[in-house]
């Protein structure tokens, strides 16, 4: 019995000028999946996921969601980078309770449970001690698990993250790593990432986008597949990661 | 100073003190909105742009602060409304927006039977005009604003610090975007009773400017720039009485060396503080 989507891009083509950047594209999240989105630079992996949170409007095709009755259906992003101004006066926790922004009404100030809340993922990622320090006196690695944080506090559907371990340091990727399993137990996540084998162990799934899209269930990758997604030779390394060889594939790959 | 307690016995004067802290403290409350979301140049655009309404209803005999509340809050909902992303270049129609407001009011005002009101009161500004009526009619602006925010600050704050993530909450950028834009809008209208349509920016951003080098969360910001505003312009009307100054260039100069003098202050002290934010994404 195959789960039913929870979202669900279908046939979807979008741009910004007149060229499509992502064409004809499906792809499907189902309850707990754990995606790796991959692909070349300006191949659309951004863009695919920013159509996914309903931030651009495709041009034809549709994004269809199926949440769970009561609930709100709420989606967790975290951007590649901050898309806020740092010198607004804001301190980390408060920028991390945006994360509570939908959770009530929007004329309700956040409340003691929301802080309780507030302050239990501060403490999961590591956060605690630099909760009151303004977001503009924190490191990079920082500041994304500061982004993290709020994704995570807003109790997503849905957990897309936008390479999440460029910016990171060691300890900060161990961190990160325990987070993303431990959310993988009841949500799906949604990676895009450079760095595959960084979060390897975890990938169940991999959607390569180049204008097109190539979806890989069961996180299978070689090196034809590669090269047809980047169009030039890319040399496999694998870091000790098992990688099955594809079996049968049939695409209608566009030509390059 | 004894003169000066004179000063407040005339009508003229009072009407003056508390235009000019309605001002300011409604500057202390959008100003900080204005700076950190780099909001000046649209502010500006308002403020010339209403007036154009204000000269039509010169030219009609009717009441300027109504053309002027009317502009403004029509181009609060418009440019709230317009899709930023969608739109080339935002600074552009803005542009627009203010040469068309001003031409407007000028031919009208120009084309006005009889008096003919002095332009430089507009575009300069003169508190010691502020009728009790207009008094009345900027209160309850100013109230208007003081409520919005009041209503809807997490929204606001959101969506001025991160629309993007505001968006993927659910959150109503839009109305929210328009929210916003109003205030501004409504607190530049009554400015310009104070310092006039040219200056009316330098009120919104001197005060924000000077506690964004101090202070680390919105609530101070805005709280600090409350005071050092209504300090701005209590002082600045000082001067202008002492000395024969025109009211709304001393108050903007008085603060203009106030922040010349923190700035340097800081720099003094060894600490490099950010006279402006942080132009990085």
């Amino acid at each position: 019995m195959v789960d039913t989507p929870l979202l669900e891009a279908r046939h979807v083509t979008f741009g910004y000028g007149r060229e499509p950047v992502v064409e004809d594209v499906d792809l499907a999240i189902h309850p707990r999946d754990f995606l790796a989105v991959i692909g070349p630079n300006g191949g659309g992996k951004t863009t695919l996921v920013k159509i996914l949170l309903g931030l651009l409007t495709p041009w034809s095709g549709e994004v269809v969601s199926r949440f769970a009755a009561g609930r709100k259906g709420r989606l967790g992003y975290v951007p590649q980078f901050s898309t806020f101004d740092k010198s607004f006066p804001l301190r980390v926790s408060e920028v991390v309770l945006m994360g509570k922004l939908g959770s009530r009404g929007l004329l309700r100030l956040y409340t003691k449970s929301d802080r309780a809340e507030l302050a239990a993922v501060l403490a999961r990622l590591d956060l605690s001690r630099l909760a009151r320090a303004h977001v503009s006196e924190i490191s990079g690695g920082q500041l994304q698990r500061v982004l993290i944080a709020r994704a995570v506090l807003s109790d997503p559907e849905i957990l897309f993250l936008d390479e999440p371990t460029a910016s990171i340091d060691a300890e900060s990727r161990q961190v990160l790593t325990e987070l993303l399993q431990d959310l993988n137990r009841s949500i799906p996540i949604v990676v895009i990432t450079h760095d595959v084998t960084s979060i390897a162990p975890m990938v169940q799934h991999i959607a390569c986008i180049n204008r097109r899209l190539w979806y890989h269930a069961g996180g299978e990758l070689d090196q034809a597949m590669l090269e047809e997604v980047y169009g030039c030779p890319v040399e496999m390394v694998t870091h000790g990661v098992a990688h099955r060889v594809l079996h049968d594939h049939h695409h209608d790959h566009p030509n390059h | 100073m004894h003169s000066l307690l004179d000063a407040l016995s005339y009508e003229l004067m009072r009407n003056a003190v508390l235009a000019g802290v309605l001002a300011a403290v409604l500057c202390g409350v959008v100003g900080p909105f204005v700076v950190v979301k780099r909001l000046a140049f649209l502010s500006d655009g308002i403020s010339h742009a209403a007036f154009g309404g204000m000269g039509v209803c010169f030219y009609f005999g009717l009441d300027p602060l109504l053309g002027a509340v009317a502009v403004a809050l029509g181009c609060a909902l418009t440019l709230g409304m317009l899709d930023t992303e969608a739109i080339r270049s935002y600074d552009a129609i803005i542009g627009v927006l203010w040469a068309v407001g001003l031409a407007v009011g000028i031919v009208f005002v120009y084309k006005t039977p009889g008096y003919a009101p002095n332009l430089m009161t507009y575009l300069f500004g003169n508190i010691l005009l502020v009728s009790r009526h207009e008094l009345g009619v900027l209160a309850v602006l100013a109230g208007s604003v003081l409520l919005i925010l009041a209503l809807f600050f997490k929204g606001i704050v959101a969506v001025a610090f991160d629309e993007v993530f505001a968006r993927v909450q659910g959150a109503p950028v839009r109305l929210l975007m328009v929210l916003l834009l109003t205030m501004i809008a409504l607190s530049v209208v009554i400015l310009i009773q104070v310092v006039g349509i040219i200056l009316v920016v330098a009120l919104l951003t001197i005060p924000p400017v000077i506690c964004l080098m101090f202070l680390k969360d919105l609530r101070s910001v805005i709280l600090g720039s409350v005071l050092l505003g209504v300090g701005m312009t209590l002082g600045g009307l000082t001067l202008s009485y002492l000395y024969d100054l025109p009211s709304g260039p001393a108050i903007i100069l008085l603060g203009a060396a106030v922040l010349l003098a923190v700035y340097l202050l800081r720099k003094l002290r060894g600490g490099a503080p950010k006279l402006l934010p942080d132009l990085r994404g």
